[in-house]
């Protein structure tokens, strides 16, 4: 049953680039385990293709407990995934959806029932230009994308329309799931400069809102600079921030 | 692709940040971003980057029979390209709007300018005369692509070299650059583009606009003009009404802005010549900074350690206080120099910060030959100093 986890182990932590292939022999596991059967989880960067796993990006291999394997790379470019939580600008509003960009391919749909307590006869107010903190419930390469503000419950569990005020701008994908793990130092380290509101969405847009144009533009530079820096020298930098401006 | 829209919190936010005069990098009102120049290892190859604007400027030449209504001179022809490599929202084989506007404008500044001596690429009066052919190449798009372009396209034709021809009766020997050197151009004077963008009717001016602020614009003034203060072009767009002194302050900046950029070219010139001469490595390779942190991690390198104690406590004995430590992750190569990449924006810090930051600009300009700057933050006017002197250098 460790045969298939054998084949990664050499590599984690380390770069891979796209057709690294890891190979294990199906056979030998299903003669091994009259125990259930053994299975991983290939997150985004790797493809199984017959008894071997293809790399098709380029970046660390990274692996959790117990089974999940994926790619940690750089990119900027979003593509839709499936129950992912993005910032969406509303384009065009067009009988009863919206068209909402969230920096992919394509733009995605939004219906107007798709937000808490909304009916056919009480319509959400969203114009042209509003941003939107909406999840995708459909997300797959041969159809339009689909966003929803509600949660399975019928909730708005803090989806909706946001954004009265306040900076949007745009990051690397890989930054973003950086401010986006749980207990992220950066977001703390940020904390402590000054207060202010702050919407991530995995599309790798971020928005944010502080108590003056100023500050605003400081926490927007901060988190834009932060992309290419040691924890050291963001330190070093976000106490200089702190000294400097208060 | 479509291009992304722009969301009303994003024009709220730009506008008010505009009244308060306070602009998303943290620039002043007229001030430029690091504009860099590198030159490739073949001749007539230039790549500038203003921010994050990345324009690659390539001259080539070919004989041709003229004009008719110009049998004696030389043809220059530019052709700019807006790939989608540069923004998603741009097409390619597509004539947008913007391609246009920006091709006209970059054929009004250099050709109808007559910065190039036409007359000199005639070969053969009527039968042959040299086409100069600048492609430019729109690489990043982050704003302000006009300026950025004339100043690759200027850049570019004064770096170009053609070969040399002899005529013998009505043959023509076109030399390789092995057999005999190649000719330079000869180039007048430089004219070079600067923008403005109008905001609310006119009442707010910002130079160097970028992507987001060229988005919520109203209007937009290209004005093209030389280091002797002649304004080769001017062109307003976007419908907006100025008044008089409005245009005549922006001539003003632009003088102070062409004088700054054409320095910052010859000085370029002059760099990438002498390491030609002598034998030196030259070329984008060169000019690319490297060991710049891109990654969050580094491993660590082996080191001796074994009499490093004596040593560093030797050193600390003689040396003096030591000097301020500038925070910045930036290691220039050898090559090209760049200044304001990576180091943190200087918002909302004291003045003196960044006086400090600006110290150490000059001193690695100092150290390193091969450096071209533009400070961007110089608000006072700068006045040229042997102005004629310079002019004929260019001239040569």
């Amino acid at each position: 049953m460790n045969a298939i986890h054998s084949c990664f182990k050499a590599q984690i932590g380390e770069v891979v680039l796209p057709g690294d292939v890891f190979q294990f022999d199906v056979s030998s596991v299903e003669e091994d385990s009259n125990i259930k059967s053994e299975k991983i989880v290939c997150g985004p960067g790797l493809r199984r293709n017959g008894d071997e796993i293809l790399v098709y990006k380029s970046g660390i291999l990274r692996h959790k407990q117990p089974s999940m394997y994926w790619i940690d790379s750089q990119q900027k470019r979003y593509v839709p995934v499936k129950g992912e939580s993005v910032i969406g600008i509303v384009t065009a509003k067009s009988g009863d959806i919206f068209k909402v960009d969230v920096g992919g391919s394509e733009q995605a749909s939004l219906s107007y029932l798709a937000f808490e307590g909304a009916t056919k006869r009480n319509r959400p107010n969203v114009q042209v230009g509003d941003l939107v903190y909406a999840q995708f419930i459909i997300a797959n390469k041969d159809m339009e994308p689909e966003l929803v503000c509600i949660d399975s419950c019928g909730r708005a569990n803090g989806m909706g329309v946001f954004g009265a005020g306040g900076f949007l701008f745009k990051v690397s994908l890989g930054l973003v799931r950086r401010l986006l793990a749980p207990q992220s130092e950066m977001v703390k380290d940020l904390e402590k400069i000054f207060p202010f509101e702050m919407v991530v969405g995995l599309n790798g847009r971020v928005w944010v809102k502080a108590k003056s144009v100023q500050q605003t533009l400081i926490i927007a530079n901060l988190l834009e600079s932060c992309e290419n820096m040691t924890a050291q020298q963001r330190r070093a930098l976000f106490k200089r921030v702190a000294e400097g401006a208060l | 692709m479509r291009e992304t829209p722009l969301s009303n919190c994003e024009r709220d936010f730009l506008l008010k940040g505009i009244q308060e005069k306070k602009r998303l990098d943290g620039r002043q009102t007229y001030d430029y971003r690091n504009i860099k120049i590198s030159f490739g290892t073949d001749y007539g190859c230039c790549t500038v980057t203003l921010g994050k604007t990345r324009v690659l400027a390539q001259v080539s030449c070919e004989l041709v029979p003229p004009k008719d209504s110009r049998p004696t001179e030389g043809i220059m022809f530019f052709n700019l390209e807006l790939s989608p490599m540069a923004s998603p929202g741009f097409q390619s084989n597509r004539q947008s709007e913007l391609l246009v506007t920006l091709n006209r404008q970059l054929e009004r500044c250099l050709r109808n300018s007559r910065c190039i001596d036409t007359e000199s690429l005639c070969v053969i009066s009527g039968e042959k005369v040299w086409q100069i052919r600048v492609d430019v190449h729109v690489l990043n798009h982050d704003g302000n692509l006009m300026d950025a372009a004339s100043v690759a396209a200027i850049s570019a034709l004064c770096h170009f070299k053609r070969p040399e021809v002899a005529i013998q009766g009505r043959d023509v020997t076109v030399f390789s650059p092995e057999e005999r050197d190649p000719v330079p151009l000869s180039v007048y004077h430089m004219p070079i583009c600067v923008s403005f963008a109008f905001f609310q009717q006119g009442s707010y001016l910002l130079v160097d606009p970028c992507e987001k602020e060229e988005l919520v614009m109203d209007g937009l003034l290209v004005l093209a003009m030389n280091k002797h203060r002649e304004i080769c072009s001017i062109q307003s767009s976007g419908g907006i009404m100025l008044l008089k002194d409005q245009v005549l302050r922006c001539s003003k900046i632009a003088s102070v802005k062409v004088s700054e950029i054409t320095e910052l070219i010859t000085k370029a010139l002059e760099n990438d010549r002498r390491a030609r001469k002598e034998g030196g490595k030259f070329g984008f390779a060169e000019s690319i900074a490297k060991e710049r942190i891109t990654v969050l991690t580094r491993e660590e390198a082996p080191l001796d350690t074994t009499d490093i104690q004596a040593t560093a406590d030797g050193i600390i004995s003689k040396a003096d206080a030591p000097p301020e430590v500038v925070p910045s992750p930036v290691i220039v190569a050898t090559g090209t120099g760049q200044v304001g990449e990576g180091l943190e924006n200087t918002w909302g810090l004291e003045e003196d910060d960044e006086e400090e930051e600006m110290a150490d600009v000059t001193e690695r300009k100092t150290k390193e030959d091969e450096v071209m700057v533009l400070s961007d933050s110089e608000e006072e006017e700068v006045v040229i100093l042997n102005q004629d002197g310079r002019s004929k250098r260019s001239q040569r």
